[in-house]
């Protein structure tokens, strides 16, 4: 691989992901967060005043958004932070995707890669993060991901709203011969109260383009805020309603051809044997491209190309993965526990000298390996001219995805165009390269021409980047009084994110800990006197991936059921005795007791139901969840879940509603049906049938409270999926009499 | 074979292979791209368009079974004036990421078409697309929403 500028940017990236890193924004010049007003595109009527916003003469004022749009929110929720200092009128706030630059560089994301606890300000993780923050800013990686999109933007795209304003105010002053001081930002005017005059921001627009931003900027008290906190109409559902919204898939060219393709089905694979003759004539088959571990085949429609396929065999070599069954994995995992410590991401006190005498509890859980299954299967369209790469897909790190572009097609990243369309599903399935490599070299044997390759569900559902499947073991004692004395918890598992990186970049040396293995089971809210959390990588054939909040996805699981299980032991109430354990973090238990009275916790239920409940903090968000639950002919049936979320700073309250609905349904999905299943070292299922999914039937009733804690922002992609699992679990245990300590339910039930 | 459609109102008449499902007709060949591809096995309900007024998934419909017959997509849902049911999706803010919804809105079209006042049951029926983003609490309350402003 050659080495570009571009790469060695990113080498540094993964030392630091690798390393451990946390970020802040306060040592920058403020008017750095602005960056150059010329990285706009522009109509004619249009004018950028920054990096971040363009003013045209109607007054549309149109926000580049540096994050993907994948349902979550951010085309709406960005440029609320923007309109809301700039003063503009909602109703003219637009979005459009924003250019690679590193000014829209995700500086939280690399910050929460740190294996350090969130809420140490202690010295020595103060002084990582002034040090790392530099870093971090150079880098400018544009990862969509960690739910980290409002809390990173939560600045700089404010500060671009508030000098676009300063700006404005100052143009209006000199056209009304005025100080600035007597003028107001008022729905897209400048207003002069005094007179009773204004002027549009469309009319101001070039005068205040030519002026140089403030030196700092001043924002909006909170109590002074129009849109912020409000529940305003997203930006993106009109085209989602009438069918205009583009996705990737959704590209079309006249004359541009379709690619379908099948992937060696033991990862690792080699593709073999394949009867050309045959494939080439097939109706509309317009070419066959064998890659080393794939089959292409090209066709007039997509269908022709997929149907073309289906209808032969295409012979691979097994990969390093032939044998291996979902079962063997978990004995893999118990091994490496029997063999290895691992790495203590937590250890406060002497957890392994308290638990040495009697009276231990003991459980072992478990997680099975999960698919995204993103609606949109996995897609993109490439063209290629003569020193220039044009590129379409849904995708979570378009500057990464490009300099992997550029590497593969040997050009530099400038030379690649790489758009953003919306996604028909993320959850961190497109921060992968893979389907981006395999339309790049589809195309290179196509040349002239457009080319779309998008996976069938099958090749979806099949060559995944997995959630990988966990094994977890606690050990803990109780004091007299019924309160924890000693936690010790040992997780098994790979670690994910140097799968990724590996993925994405082979060559670079990757190792240390890997902060998301733990997350969710290390520095928990609970006030434990002695506390140890150990992970031990194991590695496995199988491609894991980045799945909706990660580590937390399956650590919530096993920490909050375990807590039920201590709370049993305990003769306590599951919510009496998290709070008891709570003492000092009256964010938590604030939460909790909402959840208390908005679930009517203590009032008794029909008979056969029973209500569950799980606590969790992820991306500096906290959530509770209440689950009521019954079982009925042998499946778990989820009636009615309260949601009670802590995130701070709430920029659309509907939005974070929608997403802990969305989250939940993920997480309960998950927990009733997930299960890729392995077989000789192939993944055996291949549509939905046979991967279910939650259907609006099985829907349970889901209210949700917003608490607006004032506290610095936190995630909401992600916080909502973790909490259901353990929750809905703790309420079947408690219906069945008996811990069920793995997932998914139904299946644990039939055992 | 030749294939004479009527797709939101207008008349198409092309040269195809019988098998050929409508969804790929639609997208590939049409570029009609509002209608998508979902499982490809009629399970998923991404792809449902109206055939002759009826619900139909056009993954697994061959182009040859809907020759002569009238077809609409979410892009002729409401094109004259949005739909009753667009107009709830949107005060509901329904859609996420977006890419079920217009097979969602076209299933719920067909279903106040046959039943203008749905009760849940009837809903849990007739709703059987998949939405990965979990908005089926928004999507039934805004069916019920726009049967009460039609009903």
């Amino acid at each position: 691989m050659r080495f570009a500028p571009g790469r060695r940017r990113f080498l540094v990236a993964a030392g630091v992901l690798g390393g451990g890193l946390l970020i802040g924004y306060g040592l920058f010049r403020e008017r750095d967060l602005l960056g150059s007003p010329d990285l706009l595109p522009v109509e004619a009527d249009e004018i950028a005043l920054n990096a971040w916003l363009k003013v045209a003469a109607d007054g549309r004022v149109t926000v580049a958004v540096p994050r993907a749009e994948m349902g979550q929110g951010v085309y709406t929720a960005l440029p609320m932070l923007v309109a809301e200092e700039l003063g503009a009128a909602w109703a003219d706030v637009h979005a459009e995707q924003a250019p690679i630059d590193k000014v829209y560089g995700n500086i939280t994301v690399m910050a929460d890669a740190a294996p350090l606890d969130p809420h140490d300000e202690g010295i020595m993780a103060t002084a990582v993060r002034w040090t790392l923050a530099r870093a971090g800013r150079v880098l400018g990686v544009q990862v969509t991901g960690g739910s980290t999109s409002v809390r990173d933007a939560w600045l700089p795209m404010r500060a671009a709203g508030a000098a676009a304003r300063d700006m404005l105010v100052r143009a209006a002053a000199a056209r009304l011969e005025v100080p600035p001081e007597a003028l107001e930002a008022v729905d897209g005017r400048i207003v002069h109260a005094a007179s009773g005059r204004a002027l549009a921001f469309g009319a101001l627009a070039s005068e205040a383009a030519a002026l140089a931003p403030p030196e700092r900027f001043t924002f909006r008290p909170p109590q002074a805020r129009r849109l912020l906190g409000k529940p305003l109409p997203r930006t993106d559902v009109p085209a989602k309603v009438d069918g205009s919204a583009r996705f990737g898939c959704d590209v079309r060219h006249a004359g541009m051809v379709y690619a379908a393709i099948r992937i060696a089905p033991v990862f690792g694979g080699a593709l073999e044997r394949f009867d050309r003759t045959a494939l080439e004539n097939s109706p509309g088959v317009i070419g066959v491209i064998p890659l080393a571990d794939a089959l292409a085949v090209v066709g007039r429609t997509w269908w022709h190309a997929e149907h073309a396929l289906a209808a032969t065999t295409v012979e691979f070599s097994p990969g390093p993965g032939a044998g291996t069954s979902h079962e063997d994995l978990f004995a893999r995992y118990a091994e490496a526990l029997a063999a290895d410590d691992g790495f203590a991401y937590e250890d406060q006190g002497d957890a392994r000298g308290a638990l040495a005498g009697a009276d231990v509890l003991r459980a072992e859980y478990r997680a099975p390996l999960l698919a995204h299954a993103c609606m949109e299967p996995m897609n993109c369209t490439v063209r290629l001219g003569d020193g220039t790469a044009e590129i379409w897909c849904g995708n979570q790190a378009p500057d990464l995805l490009r300099l992997i572009a550029a590497d593969q097609l040997g050009l530099e990243p400038e030379q690649v165009t790489l758009h953003t369309p919306f996604l028909g599903g993320g959850f961190g399935r497109r921060a992968e390269p893979d389907f981006m490599r395999y339309a790049i070299a589809i195309a290179q044997a196509v040349p002239d021409q457009t080319v779309q390759l998008l996976y069938s569900r099958e090749q979806d559902l099949q060559h995944d980047t997995y959630r990988p499947p966990v094994l977890s073991r606690f050990a803990a004692r109780l004091d007299g009084d019924g309160r924890i004395a000693a936690w010790h918890n040992r997780i098994a598992g790979p670690s994910v994110s140097q799968a990724t990186i590996g993925r994405a970049f082979p060559d670079l040396p990757l190792g240390g800990p890997d902060k998301t293995s733990a997350e969710g089971a290390a520095h928990l809210a609970y006030a434990v006197p002695d506390r140890r959390v150990e992970h031990t990588r194991v590695d496995i054939p199988v491609p894991c991936g980045f799945w909706r909040s990660v580590g937390h996805s399956y650590n919530a699981f096993f920490t909050e059921c375990f807590i039920d299980e201590l709370a049993a032991a305990a003769g306590a109430d599951p919510l009496a005795f998290r709070l008891a354990h709570l003492a000092a973090r009256p964010r938590e238990s604030a939460v909790l007791r909402l959840l208390e009275s908005a679930s009517a916790w203590h009032e008794s239920l029909p008979a056969g139901r029973a209500r569950g409940l799980a606590l969790h903090e992820s991306f500096h968000s906290i959530v509770g969840q209440v689950a009521e639950v019954s079982i009925a002919d042998g499946r778990v049936v989820v009636h009615r879940v309260v949601c009670v979320i802590d995130c701070g700073e709430v920029v659309n309250p509907d939005i974070v509603i929608a997403q802990m609905e969305s989250g939940i349904v993920f997480g309960l999905t998950a927990a009733l049906y997930g299960e890729v299943r392995l077989d000789d070292g192939r993944v055996t299922q291949g549509n939905f049938p046979d991967y279910r999914m939650l259907t609006l039937k099985e829907m349970p009733r889901i209210e949700t409270h917003v608490i607006a804690s004032g506290a610095e922002p936190g995630g909401v992609g992600e916080p909502g999926t973790p909490p259901i699992a353990p929750a809905v679990t703790n309420a079947v245990s408690r219906l069945l009499r008996r811990r069920v300590r793995q997932l998914p339910l139904n299946a644990a039930l039939e055992s | 074979m030749n294939v004479s459609l009527r797709i939101n109102g207008q008349a198409h008449t092309l040269e195809t292979e019988p098998q050929v499902p409508l969804l790929w007709i639609l997208r590939d060949v049409l570029h009609l791209t509002g209608t998508k591809f979902g499982c490809g096995i009629a399970a998923c309900g991404a792809c449902t368009v109206h055939v002759d007024g009826r619900a139909m998934r056009s993954c697994t419909l061959p182009v040859s079974a809907v020759d002569g017959k009238e077809i609409t997509t979410i892009e002729g849902l409401g094109a004259a004036r949005l739909h009753a049911l667009q107009q709830a999706w949107i005060r509901h803010q329904v859609p996420q990421c977006g890419y079920c919804q217009s097979g969602m809105l076209m299933a719920a079209a067909a279903l106040l078409a046959e039943h203008p006042q749905p009760d849940d049951a009837t809903i849990d029926r007739a709703m059987t697309n998949i939405c990965r983003c979990g908005t089926y609490q928004r999507v039934r309350r805004a069916i019920h929403d726009a049967a009460g402003q039609s009903g």
